[in-house]
This record gives structure tokens, sequence and C-alpha cells, in this order.
């Protein structure tokens, strides 16, 4: 044996250990270096299954659900376990022909595999779910039914308070970064279900499973350890009135308008009421995206909650305001009087403004006669006080004035897509004609409540509180409590209690005054209730579509009983025409009967409820566009029309609040708004509107949302 | 019998039987983490025998009686019958291609109703035996060509069947008898040519052809440049740097294309280039758009070639220090990893156990290997230090290149992990060549051969 041979056996030996080291230190690098294989495995070894809590309930007063949830089936279908399924009898149940099927499950499989559970047929319906339900045991294994958790509105009221919730979209997700939300989730878009969406939702659970190689789960990953359980979200107690609600969405049925009524003494909102509703459960079941075209489409702008996003002038509505200043201010006393002789002739030439009673008036009398000669004086006094150095000045008092009775400015209420209204404000003035070349003359109207002017029907229903309270009230709101604790602090804002000014009770008991003759023997007397003393304030509003008169607006506000009030109210029906005593009072009555006395019994009342539901004010305008809508409809493809609304749609009523719109989007409607008013209106067409292109922007706004 | 068992427990190496032993228990272990799901009914399964741990479980018992029987027949057996076993595992490979088995594209297995006998992985044994045998005869002089040239076509007919079974992983196999030829004094040429053709074989499947072949003649240049003067004095220098330029570039530029094209199949040929990294360069064009779209679904399926190693690595990777814990592998659980049980167990102990489990393991082999080098050092007789580098080389090998193909070293060529897999035939073969080189080396001081 030769010797030299021996070390080779060396050789091997460090061979052996040369290439056992490369592999340790291979998969050192691999095992302990490397983090990427960990986060590699744990995305496709392991399932983070989101647990979706149910959402809060919402309560009315008397504690009755209002919002609440229900179960509905979606139908699942698992690819490769279809084998010998009747396809004949599920086609006939979901009434789709083989040949619809075949596709539809080629694409589920190309969509999520083959042996994954995809949605066949999300939210049945309840005729379908019947029939599925009893031969389900024929189309098992490869179809069976999962549960899910939706919305139910027990009353089918309120729709635009409580809001509707949807699939969130990208738009929304890029808001929202580091909530939580993925596609395919759903989050409230409007009303409560939007603003207390925090709440509502719960507390998402997470359960990690283990995946198998075909993206099946498996199993509980260390029996559910890591897992966090899913909380349920915290149900709201609100301050509304659902029967109450109900009784106003009646009275406005075609109509265009709005109701509010607040609690004054918690700044709890008892209903809310924007004409045209819809029936909240349109949104929530399977038709859910064919309904919601139809109601974007629709060009009364069911889904626009008017209560809050509409403003208009106040009309004589504002009077009440206009004397608590002049009171105060100490140009008046409640024994001034003016005269009327047909025509307010301050500002000498022009065309006067109008009045209606010829004689002569005090505070009281003109509150309840609503003498517009009255509070012209009234507010050319305040705006000319020898006090103030200039109209600049002045006018910056007045505006403080209103800022304080809560208009020109957001109240905050807890209903999104709020307005702001607008007081004019010398900025605004000086913008417009420039510093020094303006005067009280130029914007007179103002004094009663036209003009410049623009208050939401919430901004008047907080007006009323004020002054019912004599001088403080709360922020207005929806929701009263949380169940569970007010953990976010989105309630404390609603518990303090609002006093801006001192204003001496003696000044209110003196409009208390003028508002009960109102109702009393003025010009409101049809809100007239049995045995309530009801303070009010008529409004008629005239207004400008696109620069063309339009039918007045008739408002009404006001607050019962006149001692302890419990109830501020009031009522907008949109270009009813004739006067605010005429449609808006008996509603308010109305309304105030059914709070007050619980129910409406008198048979006499029950028909006026009936007949004034039964009454068609809807401005000509709308069937106009409607029947536009409709020809238009056959004339292009429907599907695709309805399809690009829903897009639309979805925009208009996620990002409705100004500040929420997109960009692009604000830029487009300006753009819009320039086209449709190509001519600077001249001040002079309306000695009453001396002031129109404001006006019209304001009304066509709304109007924008509607061109098919 | 009673007399004899003390025969059986003397003198026996029992360092590498409790290594045979704890490695193969590892196994067993991780075949079974690999198949146990936490709601299987754990006796039940384990006596249907229908789950591949409980049949693991029989093969070892089977393999430990056979262990036993080796232990107990006379050394001289494995002396004298080489050259006839030898050829019954020739017969026994060529008779697969009559009443062969197809068990994933290859024609290698022989049904014996119980299992499946593979006669490539057994005649490793008949082999090494054989070599061992040819080696220790008096008359051969390893010094001469002649002897190597034998010594090299006995252990590479086998590869030849091998291939034509379509086994390519398996054939390679063979080459791990090169190792005990160069311990008998095989010069180190050979090797350091067959290590320079591996490195060239690896540079040509990172490279293109042109540039390597460029590259090339730049290092012939600088090289005779470099020995001016000493081809000055020899000038056989210059004759072999410039044949070793040409032989270089016929391999980069004709032999590896033509043997990616025409011996190895088309999978094969991925594989390796899936290793690299590459698209495997030598496919035909696509002609027409048909070709297009079939072409297009074989890009899913080729993906699916390298989803072996992507698995294998996220199963191993994701392990970390201390592992998963057992039975607590997602990857392993999920069935990710796909030929986990077989040649891919070593997955699920690099996630179940970890860095740790798999230095263990590695520390293991090595010491099973080094104990072998150890053993066949103390020989006297040439024939059992040939059969034990043999039978070291094979093991080394089969470790090397599976763990390797596991972590993406090599390419997938689907060899066992030695007593670890899961397979009656793989187990069996490591049982035999060890117990057989246990029993040799137990026997050492009785003969001298």
């Amino acid at each position: 044996m030769p010797v030299f041979n021996d070390s080779r056996k060396n050789v091997i030996k460090i061979a052996f250990v040369a290439l056992f080291v490369i592999i340790v230190i291979r998969l050192f690098t691999l095992q302990v270096i490397t983090s990427k294989y960990k986060t590699l495995a744990e995305d496709q070894g392991m399932f983070r299954k989101v647990v979706y809590p149910d959402r809060g309930i919402i309560f009315d007063r008397h504690k009755n659900a209002i919002l609440e949830n229900t179960v509905i089936s979606d139908l699942m279908v698992t690819p490769n376990k279809l084998k010998g399924i009747d396809t004949f009898g599920i086609c006939e149940i979901l009434q789709i022909d083989t040949a619809q099927f075949k596709k539809k499950i080629i694409e589920l499989i190309i969509k999520n595999g083959r042996s994954r559970p995809s949605v066949f047929e999300p939210l049945l319906s309840e005729e379908k779910m019947a029939k599925l339900n009893e031969s389900m045991y024929r189309f098992a294994p490869g179809f069976y039914l999962q549960e899910r958790s939706v919305r139910k509105f027990p009353y089918d009221a309120a729709a635009n308070v409580l809001g509707y919730t949807a699939e969130v979209d990208t738009n929304f997700l890029k808001k929202h970064p580091g909530e939580g939300y993925v596609a395919g989730d759903y989050a409230g878009m409007t009303g409560l279900e939007r603003s207390y969406e925090k709440v509502l939702m719960g507390e998402r659970g997470i359960e990690y499973w283990k995946r198998d190689n075909k993206n099946r789960l498996t199993e509980r990953l260390e029996h559910g350890d890591y897992d966090t359980a899913a909380v349920a979200g915290q149900n709201l107690y609100t301050s509304l009135d659902i029967e109450l609600q109900e009784l106003g969405e009646k009275l406005m049925q075609n109509k265009l308008g709005s109701i509010v009524a607040i609690d004054p003494r918690t700044g709890g909102i008892l209903a809310m009421v924007s004409a045209p509703t819809y029936q909240p459960n349109y949104l929530t079941g399977s038709e859910r995206r064919k309904h919601f075209s139809e109601l974007f489409l629709n060009p009364a702008l069911p889904l626009l909650n008017r209560t809050v996003s509409a403003s208009y002038s106040p009309g004589s509505t504002f009077k009440t305001l206009q004397a608590l200043i002049g009171l105060h201010e100490g140009v008046i006393t409640t024994d001034t009087r003016f005269s009327c002789a047909g025509a307010f002739y301050g500002c000498g030439g022009g065309r006067p403004m109008r009045c209606l009673d010829f004689g002569t008036f005090d505070l009281r009398e003109a509150i309840t006669i609503s003498d517009n000669t009255y509070f012209a004086n009234v507010m050319q006094r305040v705006i000319n006080n020898p006090k103030f150095p200039n109209v600049d000045s002045a006018l910056y008092h007045w505006d403080r004035y209103m800022y304080n009775f809560g208009l020109g400015h957001k109240l905050g209420v807890d209903v999104p897509s709020e307005k702001t209204g607008n007081i004019p404000t010398p900025k605004y003035f000086n913008k417009i004609y420039g510093q020094g070349h303006w005067n009280f003359c130029t914007f007179r109207s103002v004094s009663i409540g036209q003009g410049e002017v623009d208050v939401t029907p919430l901004q008047v229903a907080n007006e009323m509180a004020y002054i019912a309270n004599k001088g403080w009230y709360y922020t207005p709101h929806v929701v009263d409590s949380i169940d569970g604790g007010d953990k976010l602090g989105s309630l404390s804002k609603y518990k303090k209690k609002i006093r801006p000014m001192e204003i001496p009770d003696s000044i209110f008991n003196a409009v208390h005054d003028g508002m009960q003759g109102v109702v009393d023997k003025g010009t409101g007397a049809g809100a007239k209730v049995k045995d309530i003393v009801i303070c009010g304030k008529t409004g008629t509003v005239e207004n400008y579509y696109r620069g063309v008169k339009q039918q007045n607006h008739s408002f009404f506000c006001g607050f019962a009983p006149r001692d302890n009030p419990t109830i501020a109210i009031m009522c907008v029906v949109e270009n009813s025409g004739r006067f605010g005593g005429t449609y808006a009072a008996p509603i308010v009555g109305l309304m105030i009967e059914k709070y007050l006395k619980d129910s409406i019994v008198d048979k006499a009342r029950i028909e006026r409820v009936e007949q004034l539901s039964k009454l068609n004010l809807m401005p000509p305008r709308i069937f106009v566009e409607l029947r536009k809508q409709d020809s238009l409809r056959h004339s292009k493809d429907s599907a695709y029309l309805l399809a690009k609304g829903f897009i639309k749609l979805i925009r208009d009523t996620v990002g409705i609040d100004d500040d929420q719109l997109d960009k692009e989007d604000l830029e487009k409607a300006n753009k819009e708004k320039r086209n449709q008013q190509p001519v600077k209106e001249n001040p002079k067409t309306d000695a009453l509107l001396p002031n129109e292109k404001n006006k019209q922007s304001k009304d066509s706004l709304p109007s924008n949302k509607k061109q098919p | 019998m009673y007399e004899k068992k003390p025969i059986i427990s003397t003198d026996k190496d029992w360092a590498l039987i409790w290594l045979y032993a704890i490695i193969a228990s590892i196994g067993l272990v991780c075949i079974f983490s690999v198949e146990f799901r936490a709601n299987d009914d754990l006796i039940k399964s384990l006596f249907a025998f229908k789950k591949n741990y409980s049949k693991q479980l029989v093969y070892l018992i089977a393999c430990a009686v056979i262990a036993i029987f080796i232990l107990l027949t006379d050394s001289k057996l494995f002396t004298a019958t080489p050259n006839i076993l030898y050829v019954v595992g020739i017969l026994l490979m060529i008779a697969t291609f009559f009443i062969g088995k197809n068990v994933n594209g290859s024609r290698s297995w022989i049904p014996l109703g119980f299992m499946n006998l593979q006669p490539v992985e057994t005649c490793k044994i008949f082999t090494a035996l054989a070599l061992a045998k040819y080696l220790s005869r008096n008359d051969t002089d390893f010094s001469k060509h002649k002897s190597h040239l034998i010594a090299a076509g006995i252990c590479f007919l086998p590869i030849v069947f091998s291939l034509l079974q379509n086994e390519t992983g398996l054939a390679l196999v063979y080459f791990a008898f090169l190792l005990p030829m160069y311990r008998e004094g095989l010069p180190p040429i050979y090797l350091i040519l067959g290590f320079s053709l591996g490195v060239l074989l690896v540079v040509t499947l990172l490279l293109p052809a042109i540039q390597l072949i460029i590259a090339l003649s730049v290092i012939a240049v600088l090289m005779l440049y470099a020995l001016k003067r000493k081809m000055k004095r020899d000038k056989s220098i210059a004759l072999v740097i410039i044949s070793a330029w040409a032989l270089s570039c016929l391999f980069v530029g004709i032999m590896v294309p033509f043997i990616f094209k025409n011996v190895f199949q088309k999978y094969q040929a991925d594989r390796i280039f899936s290793m690299v990294g590459r698209d495997n360069p030598f496919v035909e064009k696509a002609m027409d758009d048909a070709t297009v779209d079939i072409k297009a679904v074989k890009k899913g399926k080729d993906d699916k070639e390298n989803y072996n190693v992507k698995q294998s690595k996220i199963a191993i990777g994701s392990g970390g220090i201390f592992g998963k814990g057992f039975l607590k592998g997602t990857q392993t659980q999920g069935d990710f990893v796909p030929e986990q049980h077989t040649d891919f167990i070593f997955t699920s102990l690099g996630e179940n156990f970890g860095f740790v489990g798999c230095t263990i393991l590695m520390v293991l082999y090595l010491a099973m290997l080094l104990r072998i080098v150890m053993i066949a050092e103390r020989q006297r007789s040439t024939f059992s230090r040939v059969y034990a580098y043999s039978v070291a080389a094979i093991i080394f090998f089969h470790v090397a290149i599976n763990i390797c193909m596991t972590i993406g070293l090599a390419p997938v060529i689907g060899i066992t992990l030695p007593l670890m897999s899961y397979g009656g035939s793989s187990l069996l073969t490591f049982t035999i060549l060890i117990f057989i080189l246990i029993k040799l080396d137990a026997d050492r001081q009785m003969v001298l051969r």
C-alpha cells in the first residue's frame, strides 16, 4: 500500500468539513440574517381574517330602535365541488340560464380560484332566500349560504338623518389611511352613519388562520391564542322622536322643503325632515345599486339633506332678530312706532320696499303683521347709528349679533354636510361694491331677510330655540348619549350651554308678545293649536332660479308653549307660492300638536294632516326635468347612464361638503356656474333684491347637480 | 444463536450505529410533522399504515431486521460475491425497461408488492462492493491508466442505464466513486480536471458563450505572455495551454449546448438554469402564434419549476434561529413545499427546528462521515477501506446535493437525504451500505485480504 496516499484522507476530511461549513453559513444567512422569508411565509401561510362586529343600533328618544341590524345571506359557491349538482334547479331559482351560470362560474374561477369559496350572488332577496332554503340540500356542498349583517330601518323614516353605509371606494381609502379600512368594507357615507362611524363600527376582531397551498383556511393559528375578539359598535341614543319624524315626512310629501324641530331645553333635535326623502331600506338590500342610481338621478334631490345642506333667505322670520338687535342697541323701544304708507321711502328714489298693511305700528304689532317698513327703519337706525364712525363698523357690529344668534357659521350639528349660510360682512360688500361705495340702502332688503342673507333651516330652528330660551342655546344635535360612554369625546360640545351675550328678558318678552300675536291674530294664524300658546313668525321668501323668479318659499318658525317652551321648530316649503302662513304654518301647527299632545285626536285635525300630505307643491321645473331625463333615457343607453350616475352619485353624496369636494369638482362646478350666468345681473331688476348675483348662484348651486 | 449473540455486540462500531439510529429517528419525526395534522387521530393513523410516517416506521423496523441479519452473516460473503451481485444489479436495471413501473415520469421502479424497488439506488451497494473487489485484487496496479479505466467503467456503467431511465440525478451520484479512487491513488489531475470542468460548466450557464470564449482567449494570451520565459525551456507548456484553451472553447461553444439540447430533458435543463437565475437559452425559438400561446402557458409551468425551490427556501428561511416548534410550521402544515416528505424533508426540519436544528443535523452527518473515514483508515484490507470510502462518498454526495438543493445552492435533481427522506428503497440502500461496513469493520482483525 503506497504510503504517500495516506495524506489524502486529510484532504477528503477537509473537503467534507469545508462543504458542511458552507452549508451552515448559507443556512445562517437564510434563517437568521434574512427576514424576507419570514414575511413571505407569513404572507402565504397565515391569513388575518377580519371579523366584522355588528354596527351600533340607533334609538330614538323613546328607546325605539330606528336603525338596527338584520341578517341577509350571500350565496357562496366553491367551483371544484360543483360536480353532480342540480344546475338547472339553481338556475331556475336564481332566474338565470345555464349559459350565464357557466360564464359566472368561469369568471369566479379566474378571479378567486377553483377551491376557494366565492360569492355567487350577494344579498339574496327574501323570495330567492325562501326558495333556496328549502332546497339547499340539492346544491350542497358546492353551494352554501353565508349570513351577513346588514342595516335595517324598522320605521323606514329619517333617511337623511340616519344616512346609509356603502362600500368604501379608493377615494375614501385615501382619505382614511391607517384606520384599517380595506376595499370591500362598508362605511357610513351620510348622516349619523357617517358622523358617528367610529363609534358605530365597533372594533374589528382579527382571527389568525393557517392557510394551505390552495389558499384554503385550515385551522386557527395556535388555537386562536393571538386572536383579538371583535367588539360590537356602540349604540346611539338620539333625541329624535320617530313618530314626530314620520308625521313630518308625511306632511312634507309631494313638496320640497324641510322641517327642523329642536328641544330648546337641551338642543336635541326632535325631527329633521328633508323633503323629498326616500325609504332608507331602499339602500340596504340586494337592489341597492339600482335604487341608488334612481335616487341620484331624481331632480328633486332626495339624497340631499336640505335641513343642513340647503340655504335660503330667511324672509320675514329674520324680523324677530332685527327686533332683538334694535331693542338691545336702544335705537327703538317697544313703543317706537313707524308708519307704513305703502312702502319704505327711507332710501329715497329707486324702487321702494312695499309694505302690505297701511297704518302706524309699534314693535309688537309690526312683528304680528310682518311690517316691512318697520324693520327697514330699525335696521337703518342700527346701521346709521352715529356712535359708529362708518357703515363698515356698524355692519360689523350688526354681524356680531347675527353670529351670536347662530347664523353665518356652522353650528356644529352632528349631521354631516352642514352649510354655513351667509351673513353679509363689510368685507363682502367691499368686494362687490368697493370700499365706501355702499351704505344701508345698498342692502336694505337684508333688513327683512331678503338679499344677501342666507340661512339653513337648522340655523332658523336654532334661532327659535335661542329666542325661546331668552338668550341661550345648546348646539343642536341628534345624538344625546352613547351606550357605553362617549370615549371619543364627540358629544362634549353638545353639553355646553351657549350664552353669547346678555340681553335682558324684557326685550325677549316683547318679541315673544309679537310672535304670539302672529299666531293668535296675525299672519301665522294657520299654526294655531287649541290650548297651546304658540309663538311664531311667518316668512314669504322671494327667490330666483337661474335668474328667473320662482314661486315664493313658504317659511314658518316658532316655539311652544310660550312659557317654558319645549319645542322650537321651523318649516320651509320651497316654491309653494302664496305666503308663509299658507302652507308652512299649518304644518308647524300640526307638528307642535303632535309633539306636545302626543297625538292628534281631533277628526278635523286628522283630516287636515291628510289634506296637507296630499297637497302637491312640487315646482313645475322638477317635472320638466324628469321628463327631460326620461326622454334622454330612451334615446341613450339607459344602463350606461345609470352606471355613470352611480359613479357621480358617490362623489356627490360623500363629498357634499364644500371643503370635502375635490378641487377638480369644485372647479367644474364653478365653471358650470359661470356658464349658466353669462350676464352679470343688473342690481336694478328688482328693488327688493338689489344684488341678485349672489342670490342666483346660491339658488342654482344645488340645482347644478341634477343636470343629467 | 445464543452463542453468536456476543459476536454481534462485540467490536461493533457503536458510535456509527447510534448516529445511524439518531438520524433515522429525526427523519421519522420530520416525516411525521409533514403529514400529521392537529385533528388527526394519532393511534388510528399510525396503525392503519396509510400515512407515510407509519409506513416509514415499518420500513425502519424492516431495516433493523435486515441490519441484524447482515451483522449475523459472515463477512466473507461480501468479499466473495461482489462480481455476481454487480451483474445482478445491472440485470435488475435492464429489467426495469421491461417490468418497470412508471413513477413521476421515470421507469426506474420495480414493483415488489409491499414496496417499489429502485435498482439504481440498490445498485450503488453492488457497485461499491465491485469497485472494492477490483481495487483490492492483488494483480491490480492502480498506478496504471488501464486500471483507472476499468475502475471508471465499473462505476460509470450504471450511469448509462440510469440516464436511459431518465434518472439523471441518481446517475450523478455515481461520480461519488471518484473519491475512493482518489484515495487509492487516482492522480489528482482527474479531480482537478473534473472540478475545473464543473466551474467552467457553471460559468457557461451564467454567461453567454461568446463573452466566455473571449474571456478564455484573453486568459490564454495572458498566460502565454506570463510564461514566456519558461516556454523557451519547455515548448510543451505552450501546447498544453493552447490545447486547454481549444478544449474549453469547444466545451463552451458546442458541448454544453449539445448536452442541454440532446442529453437533458427540457425540465432538467430548465431546473439547472432556474438555479442560476436564467431562462433556458437552448430552447427552440417560437415560430408562430400558436407556439407563442403554448409558450405563454409553459411560462406558468416554468414558474412552477422555481416554485419548489422558492417554497423550500421560504420554509427553511422562516424557521429562524430556534424554529417555529414541532408541528407548528405554517409552511409545512399548509403543504406549500412539494415533495416535502421525500426530497425536501430538510425543509420541515428547517422550519420546525430552525437554524439550531439544522446545524445539529449537519453536525450529526459530518460526525457520521468523519467516523466512516476513521473506520476506513483503520482497515487492514484494501477491500474494506475502498468500500468504506465509497460509503462515505455516497452519503456525502447525497447530503451535500440534497441540502444545497433545498437552500438554492444546487439544481433540483431529485436525490434523497440519506436516512431522512421517506421511501423504502433509499432507506434500505443506506442501511445495507452502512451495516455491511459495520460488519466488515467488526471483522477487520479476522483476515488480511
